[in-house]
């Protein structure tokens, strides 16, 4: 496919060309480095929030001061929250045009390909460049059926009773430190609500973009799945290359009602040299189908376990990661599933890749609780290592009170046989063409789940990372 | 002219252990030789040094590929040249669908050729294909499977062949084809490597047994032992070994 040879020749230029360029800084405001009690006042007085938010901001930036950082996983001991710039506000106005959108920011976003996406194949999208989100429409026709697809902030304007009903229902401010961190200071991300019923066939889409250097991104996320509705939720998000680190730290909140299916994917491609620390959670009620699709290819350090409750009869829940370890990356990464009631199902599909010293973990936690009888649930780790510097950890923890359940769980290890790229190269491939080969047949399985656009996106990103490019 | 390949006093190690003990052997387009040999004698050993294998260590002697140094070179460049083999194990490749393989080998060979090249267009890709699978009486859905993944051995065999019709070598060594194969197998594999025999293309046949050499017709038989090549004939030489089996000669050379 001539189309394909072109754009792999433009990935050569590798991620510092593609995505890592930054653009000078015009803001309307830039709060100071650092955390403390005025900070959270003074983001919430920016925003015009009421009282209870303000309040919540407050009760969990005592509890994210008080909390020790975790003691597992990967080493966060780099980060400095004092060298952080926890709110920086880029333009005054959130639009819904283009062409209202500040020019070196339309352009990030123009070389991103957002709008261009936007025409031709989503049902809407936001984009959020630094702390706020400076871009959103959803298409006319989806509006009119009642579909809300908004920033988290306009979300709490607009619709302040259905966003104080659920705000911080599924993941407490409490949960860990990075949620408390997030729900102090946390700016942007999307809210949406589809009505009873309602099935957006095209994805929604958010596109998350760090420019500042020791910036903070802390995007919060709600999506509100009605009875017997559907939505696919996209994000993606991307950041200059800088030689100090930022940190991303969001929550995404998900309630499925009966009958309801969402799905969530994500493709983080983060530089190199931002922590990646996120919590999502979904809850899913009788026969909703919850279904996370999380792909980890950048940062420096990401740990993120999306997460599906099983709350009632016949729910369904499925996490399918691929991570993918490069030079200097950690990824710690998985999914969890709770069975909290009879005749659930779940599924957990992992795969990753590590290359060059990279470090890829699989940490998930399935749990079934007593009563949940007739719960089916299958775990699937495979991890391919593609030299002997390379690392992949599996932690797989199975905590099962009920005993009419069934359960099945594999894991394999593989690395690229010396006899794999023999036989490969016996055809004519290179040796780097043989390597690329194996890894995308040990990703199909999941890349065959994305629409054909994440699809070749993904596959894009792989082979950016296979090249060996620093980001 | 026509393309030969030449060995010339090939010694190989394995883990350190002499295998080959100076191979002498040519091969030119158009000619069918098969190598016969008891077990551990070195012909697999051949078969993938000729490839390029890298625990095959070349301690001595030279290959030539159409005036070309093979020993030079690494497997891809080997295989672009015209060299092909036949695996008698194929390894699978989990995920990678055989139709999407051998666009990506064709693509790679063209691309090495000429650094500009886009690629073959996909439905030129598509037409040869079904060309060279109806010429092995092959279903088309065989294509849309993952490379080896579950194969029978007679259909890894199967395999292997449609990629030598469709990368089109002008040397190709089979090693140990024949293995595994029932009768039927066997007859459909050797089929397959009839019909891409002509004056365009060489092979050398590795096998244990005088099975395949029924349906493969040799103009030359060679015989290993002990790593050097101990007796050449025609196809009676064959024949001679399956009445004798491999002690006369074991005998004759004192080993």
């Amino acid at each position: 496919m001539s189309e394909e040879n072109t754009e792999l020749q433009a990935l050569k230029s590798g991620y510092k060309e593609k995505y890592g360029f930054y653009v000078p800084e015009n803001y309307v405001f830039k709060a100071r480095k650092g955390l403390d009690e005025q900070i959270v006042r003074e983001i919430s007085w920016m925003k015009s929030e009421p009282e209870w938010m303000l309040e919540f901001r407050l009760k969990a930036l005592k509890h994210f001061q008080q909390r020790p950082m975790p003691n597992w996983g990967a080493d966060l001991s780099g980060i400095d929250f004092d060298n952080i710039y926890y709110f920086v506000r880029a333009t005054d106005k959130e639009v819904a045009d283009w062409d209202m959108v500040p020019d070196e920011i339309k352009e990030t976003f123009d070389k991103l390909g957002i709008p261009e996406a936007e025409r031709k194949f989503l049902a809407g999208a936001g984009a959020q460049y630094e702390s706020e989100v400076v871009y959103h429409k959803v298409r006319e026709d989806l509006a009119r059926q009642g579909v809300i697809f908004l920033s988290m902030d306009d979300g709490l304007r607009e619709h302040p009773d259905l966003v104080k009903q659920y705000f911080g229902t599924v993941i407490p401010f409490n949960d860990n430190k990075f949620a408390a961190l997030n729900s102090a200071v946390w700016s942007g991300g999307s809210f949406i609500y589809v009505p009873k019923g309602v099935k957006v066939e095209m994805p929604l889409q958010a596109y998350f973009r760090i420019n500042t250097q020791n910036m903070g991104q802390f995007e919060r996320t709600l999506i509100i799945v009605d009875e017997d509705a559907f939505v696919h939720y996209v994000e993606g998000c991307t950041a200059p290359i800088y030689s100090s680190d930022s940190l991303h730290s969001a929550v995404v909140e998900i309630i499925v009602k009966a009958g309801g299916r969402c799905r969530y994917t994500t493709i983080q491609n983060w530089s190199n040299n931002v922590y990646n620390l996120v919590t999502k959670r979904a809850v899913a009620y009788r026969n909703a189908t919850m279904e996370w699709v999380d792909g980890n290819l950048g940062s420096k350090v990401t740990m993120k376990y999306p997460a599906v409750y099983l709350m009632e009869p016949g729910a369904h829940g499925e996490v399918l990661s691929i991570a993918f370890a490069g030079k200097g990356q950690v990824q710690d990464a998985g999914g969890k599933v709770v069975h909290g009631a009879p005749n659930t199902t779940s599924k957990i599909t992992s795969k990753s890749i590590s290359k060059d010293g990279g470090q890829a973990s699989y940490r998930g936690l399935l749990k079934v609780y007593e009563g949940a009888s007739g719960s089916k649930s299958n775990v699937v780790c495979d991890a391919l290592l593609l030299d002997e510097h390379s690392r992949s950890d599996t932690y797989p923890y199975i905590e099962i009170d009920e005993k009419d359940v069934t359960i099945g769980h594999e894991a394999s290890v593989s690395k690229v046989g010396e006899d794999q790229l023999f036989y490969l190269m016996s055809r004519g491939l290179t040796e780097e063409q043989a390597n690329a080969m194996v890894v995308n047949g040990f990703i199909e399985p999941l890349v065959k789940e994305l629409p054909m656009e994440y699809a070749m996106e993904l596959n894009r990103l792989i082979q950016l990372q296979m090249e060996g490019s620093i980001g | 002219m026509s393309v030969a390949l030449e060995i010339r006093n090939l010694h190989v190690n394995v883990e350190d252990q002499p295998i080959l003990r100076g191979v002498n052997l040519t091969i030119k387009q158009g000619e069918i030789h098969a190598l016969m040999g008891p077990n551990g004698s070195g012909k697999s050993t051949l078969a993938y040094t000729l490839m390029g294998h890298p625990a095959y260590e070349v301690t001595n002697g030279q290959i030539f590929f159409d005036g070309h140094e093979l020993l030079e070179m690494e497997a891809d460049e080997r295989s672009q040249l015209g060299l092909f083999l036949a695996f008698q194990y194929p390894v699978s490749i989990p995920g990678v669908t055989l139709a999407n393989f051998l666009r990506q080998a064709i693509n790679a060979r063209r691309k090495a050729v000429n650094p500009e090249d886009k690629g073959m267009p996909i439905p030129e890709f598509r037409n040869l294909l079904k060309e060279k699978m109806d010429t092995l009486q092959m279903d088309h859905s065989f294509a849309g499977r993952y490379l080896n993944e579950g194969f029978s051995g007679g259909e890894k065999k199967r395999a292997e062949i449609l990629q030598m019709a469709t990368l089109e070598p002008k040397i190709a060594v089979l090693d140990e084809t024949d293995s595994g194969l029932d009768i039927d197998a066997l007859r459909i594999v050797s089929d397959g490597v009839n019909k891409l025999y002509g004056p365009e293309l060489g092979v050398l046949v590795i096998t244990h047994y005088q099975r395949i050499l029924n349906y493969i017709k040799p103009q030359y038989v060679h015989i290993l032992l002990n790593g050097q090549i101990v007796e050449s004939g025609g196809p009676e030489l064959a024949l001679t070994l399956e009445e004798r089996g491999y002690d006369w000669l074991r005998e004759k050379n004192g080993s």
